[in-house]
C-alpha cells in the first residue's frame, strides 16, 4: 500500500532547532503536515486529541521523556498502533533494549542524515 | 579507662554542643572539644589514658592540618568565581551556537524557496545541498547536550565544595580578601577572551573610543 504523505506527523524534541531540522528534512521527503511538541507530556496531549500516522521523538526531555511517552502511547488502546521512531543521542545498547521493550518501531542515533531518516521511516511506513 | 571526671566533662560538653548545633557540628567545634579534653587530663594517668591522650592529640593535629589545607584551596573563590564563570560561559556557548544554527537554516530555507523558479535538475541539486546543510546543523543539538553534562558535573563539584565550606565554617567562605587598591595591568591581565553577552564593548563603541584618540 502506498504511503500517504499527507498523514499528520508529530515530532517531539525539547530543542527547537532540532524540530526545525527534522521538519525541513520531512518536507524534503514530501511530508508537509508536521506538528511539533517540546516534551512528552505535550506530545501525549496532542496525540490524544489529534490523529497522527507517525511519531518521531527525542528521548531526553522534561517533564516526560521520550521513553515515558512511548510507554504511554503503547498503553493507550487508541494510540498503540501508531508507529514511533526514537531519534536520540542516547546510544548505549541498554537504551536501545529499553526502547525496544517499550515498543519502539525504530531507533535513530543523533547525529543522523536524511537518508537514515528516510530508511527508518520506510521500514515502519512502507517504501516511499 | 579514662577518668570519671573526663567522661562527665565530655558528656556535658557534648550536650552543650548538641543543644547549640543539633547533630551537625562544625569540625572546628570538634577540635575545641578534643583540646578541652586534653587540657583536663591532668594528674595520674594510666596506660589506657595515655593511649587515649595520644589518639586525641593526633586527631587534633589532623583536624588542624585538614583545616589549613582546605583553607588554602579557597573554596569560596572556587564556588563563587571559577564555577560560576564556567557555567556562564557554557550557557553563552549554547546560546551562540543555537543562534548561528538558526541563521544557517534561515539561509538554507531561503535557498530551498528558489526551487520553484529553477530548472528541475538544478532544483534537485539544490535540494541535495540544502539537505546536507540541515544534516550538518544537527551538531548543535549534540553539543548542547554535551555542555549540559559538563554543567551538571560542575554543579556537583560546586555542591561538594559548599559542603566543605559548611563543615569548616564561614571563615573559609571567601578565602583571602582581595585588595581594593588599583593595580597595574600586566599583559596577562589583558588576556580575557570573549565577554559574556552584554559585558563587552560593541564595535560602534570601540570605533568611538579609537576616534577619541585622534
Amino acid at each position: 500500500m502506498a504511503v500517504d504523505k499527507n498523514m499528520n506527523v508529530l515530532i517531539v524534541d525539547d530543542y527547537k532547532t532540532m524540530l526545525r531540522i527534522i521538519r525541513n528534512l520531512l518536507k524534503q521527503l514530501g511530508f508537509n503536515n508536521v506538528d511539533e511538541a517540546t516534551d512528552g507530556a505535550m506530545a501525549l496531549q496532542m496525540l490524544r486529541v489529534g490523529t497522527y500516522g507517525l511519531v518521531i521523538s527525542d528521548w531526553n526531555m522534561e517533564p516526560m521523556t521520550g521513553l515515558q511517552l512511548l510507554r504511554e502511547v503503547r498503553a493507550d488502546p487508541k494510540l498503540k498502533p501508531v508507529p514511533f521512531i526514537m531519534v536520540t543521542a542516547e546510544s548505549k545498547s541498554e537504551n536501545v533494549i529499553a526502547a525496544k521493550e517499550a515498543g519502539v518501531s525504530n531507533y535513530i542515533v543523533k547525529p543522523f542524515n536524511a537518508e537514515t531518516l528516510k530508511t527508518k521511516m520506510s521500514s515502519v511506513l512502507g517504501d516511499f | 579507662m579514662p577518668a570519671r571526671g573526663v567522661d562527665r566533662d565530655l558528656e556535658l560538653r557534648l550536650d552543650a554542643i548538641r543543644r547549640e548545633h543539633g547533630d551537625t557540628v562544625q569540625v572546628s567545634k570538634i577540635g575545641e572539644v578534643v583540646r578541652a579534653m586534653l587540657d583536663t587530663m591532668a594528674g595520674d594517668i594510666g596506660a589506657g589514658d595515655l593511649r587515649l591522650y595520644r589518639e586525641l592529640e593526633s586527631l587534633s593535629q589532623y583536624i588542624h592540618a585538614a583545616k589549613e589545607e582546605i583553607a588554602a584551596l579557597r573554596p569560596g573563590e572556587i564556588k563563587n568565581e571559577f564555577i560560576a564563570s564556567a557555567t556562564d560561559e557554557l550557557d553563552a556557548i549554547v546560546g551562540a551556537t543555537e543562534a548561528a544554527t538558526n541563521e544557517i537554516m534561515d539561509a538554507a530555507e531561503s535557498l530551498g524557496s528558489l526551487n520553484a523558479v529553477l530548472e528541475q535538475d538544478v532544483a534537485e541539486r539544490l535540494d541535495q545541498i540544502t539537505t546536507r546543510i540541515f544534516e550538518a546543523c544537527t551538531f548543535q543539538d549534540i553539543t548542547g547536550q554535551r555542555i549540559t553534562k559538563v554543567v551538571k558535573a560542575l554543579k556537583e563539584i560546586e555542591d561538594r565544595v559548599e559542603g566543605l565550606v559548611k563543615m569548616f565554617g564561614a571563615d573559609f567562605a571567601d578565602g583571602k580578601p582581595k585588595s581594593d587598591a588599583p593595580k597595574d595591568l600586566t599583559d596577562q591581565d589583558l588576556l580575557n577572551g570573549p565577554q559574556l553577552p552584554g559585558n563587552g564593548t560593541n564595535q560602534a563603541d570601540i570605533d568611538a573610543l579609537l576616534a577619541s584618540f585622534d
